[in-house]
């Protein structure tokens, strides 16, 4: 009797907390996205318009939010695998050290690292000259274009990426990869047929946890952006806490967690789902 | 000649990951640089973007602006209430998940993870339309409370239950059989066992918290919080002292990050005291999770 009752009375607190200030909040995010009015008199009235006028307005903040959070998963990817292999497989005593610079950005302030970005690639900065020189800064300047959002996002959730792909990294069977070289498998070859596919559940969670902030996010567009830059969060923000524009925002937010949900469940479905428990997967 | 250019060659081929790895490592690194850079830059304006001179004044000043200081101490002790919160009840959570087999456990990873699968955005606008829906929280202090140690209890039970699942569940047993009760086999054995993970999840809980802008925004009202701060300056230019502030806590983060590791070996040592250990803990170690 007593083992039946003791998991809910340790679960209880916290899945309180999370139904009453996650779940139900969701509800209420759903209630107002269906008010009508003006400022001041909102009432509920099942206004299903505010949704088509949401999307019909910002239809090009979706799908650049969508487009400058992918764009930043993959640049993530690109450099975070070499890293966490380096940081798996070649780092000896050095891995303490690099697993520790790579959690290190974490201990100074989300909005200062994005802050130090606008003045590294602000016009003066000798990272311009160079990419100028190298013509990858049309016009001398980086600041205020996709391109230095798109880096900004990609910098600041590069550890999300790196960390599951060094966790499913290091608890792969290094004889698998020596099986695969006394088999004749060239590196390339040994790589893409054993390293790579059993470090997948590495490589989808960190996708995730870089793509889900990233697609939300407003920090980046809105320091290292311009007007042309902004994003969906841009917009939610603004509306909620400038405009007070709450209806419309509400609904904004609604589409943007349900457009966000079916694209995880499609993704989890097509790569498998252990992968998001992480841990969990290995008990 | 065309020897050594063949070994430099080959040398940079056996290499390429590691030079690509370490490139990243410095390139997640150059903005602390830098921040910490220009704590020290003397900027003319009230723009600090670009290098000026070198002055010491704003690490003497660092704690010279009352606005800024308040900010801190309002984070700092809004941290510390999600932090103790979030880790109490968060610890409990993951005792449920991992000891025990229960009706609804689904569903109680399901509401685990879905608000790390949240962008922040919706969670602060959610919660924004509850509060201002319902009436009876007025936004300040005790939203971002409420705020904090929800987007906290996720991560707190990720963690402890990590430290869990490697649990040598014989070692409550033995304490069992040497007469201990269940609540000194909890004390004496579980928590100092698993007190590092604990602290580590407490670590993480704090980071977030003290870290956190988007959802705060949202639910702040006219509080001010450190990144809240911030970002209100940013329009009409941040303070140096900000980066002085910045890099105290990266000290400080370090500083206690050095701290859990020492402990979390101490932990590990511990275990090891068992001589037979080396054969039997593999087995056992993950099996509790899954009966």
């Amino acid at each position: 009797m007593r083992r039946r009752v003791a998991p809910y009375f340790l679960l209880g607190p916290g899945a309180a907390w999370l139904l009453l200030f996650f779940v139900v909040p969701l509800y209420y995010l759903g209630e107002l996205s269906l008010n009508s009015g003006v400022f001041g008199s909102y009432e509920f009235s099942w206004h299903w318009a505010n949704y088509s006028d949401a999307l019909r307005l910002y239809d090009s903040q979706f799908v650049r939010s969508f487009l400058y959070a992918g764009l930043a998963t993959l640049f993530a990817l690109l450099l975070a695998y070499p890293l966490a292999y380096t940081i798996a497989f070649k780092a000896g005593r050095w891995r303490n050290l690099l697993l520790f610079a790579v959690v290190a950005p974490f201990f100074t302030t989300y909005l200062i690292r994005t802050l130090a970005w606008e003045t590294i690639l602000s016009d003066q900065s000798p990272v311009v000259s160079v990419l100028d020189a190298l013509g990858l800064a049309p016009e001398g300047h980086v600041l205020a274009t996709a391109g230095a959002v798109i880096a900004g996002l990609t910098y600041n959730f590069l550890p999300f990426m790196v960390l599951p792909i060094y966790a499913s990294l290091e608890r792969l069977d290094v004889r698998l990869i020596e099986a695969g070289k006394d088999l004749y498998a060239s590196a390339t070859q040994t790589f893409f047929r054993v390293t790579l596919p059993l470090s997948a559940p590495g490589v989808v969670a960190g996708t995730l946890l870089t793509f889900i902030p990233a697609s939300g996010d407003y920090v980046n567009a809105q320091f290292l952006g311009s007007a042309n830059n902004q994003m969906i969060g841009n917009v939610i923000q603004s509306l909620y806490l400038k405009q007070s524009d709450y209806p419309a925002a509400a609904a904004l937010s609604f589409v943007l967690m349900a457009l966000i949900l079916i694209l995880v469940l499609v993704y989890i479905r097509f790569a498998g789902s252990e992968a998001l428990m992480g841990e969990e997967a290995a008990g | 000649m065309s020897g050594r250019g063949g070994n430099a060659w080959r040398w940079l081929r056996e290499h390429a990951v590691s030079i690509v790895g370490v490139l990243v490592v410095l390139y997640m690194l150059i903005p602390i640089a830098v921040i910490f850079a220009f704590s020290f830059n003397d900027p003319a304006g009230r723009y600090n973007f670009t290098w000026v001179g070198f002055t010491f004044s704003h690490w003497s000043n660092a704690f010279g602006i009352p606005e800024l200081n308040e900010a801190l101490v309002t984070s700092l002790k809004l941290a510390v209430l999600a932090t103790v919160i979030s880790t109490v009840i968060g610890t409990l959570m993951a005792l449920a998940l991992v000891r025990y087999e229960f009706f609804g456990r689904r569903a109680a990873n399901f509401l685990i993870v879905i608000p790390m699968a949240t962008p922040e955005v919706v969670m602060g606008s959610a919660l924004l339309s509850f509060f201002l829906l319902i009436g009876t929280f007025s936004l300040g202090f005790e939203t971002l409370l409420i705020a904090h140690v929800m987007f906290c209890i996720s991560f707190v039970v990720v963690v402890v239950r990590s430290r869990l699942i490697g649990f040598d569940r014989y070692l409550e047993e033995a304490a069992q059989d040497l007469g201990a009760g269940a609540f000194e086999t909890f004390r004496l054995v579980t928590l100092p066992l698993i007190m590092p993970g604990i602290f580590g999840a407490a670590m993480l809980a704090f980071a977030l918290s003290i870290d956190d802008f988007v959802i705060s925004n949202f639910n702040s009202g006219t509080t001010v919080t450190f990144p809240l701060y911030i970002f209100g300056a940013a329009q009409r230019g941040i303070p140096v002292e900000v980066n002085v502030i910045a890099m105290i806590l990266f000290f400080f983060t370090v500083t206690a990050m050095g701290f859990a590791t020492w402990q979390q070996r101490r932990a590990e040592k511990m275990t090891e005291v068992r001589p037979e250990q080396e054969g039997t803990i593999a087995v056992p170690a993950g099996a509790p999770a899954a009966t």
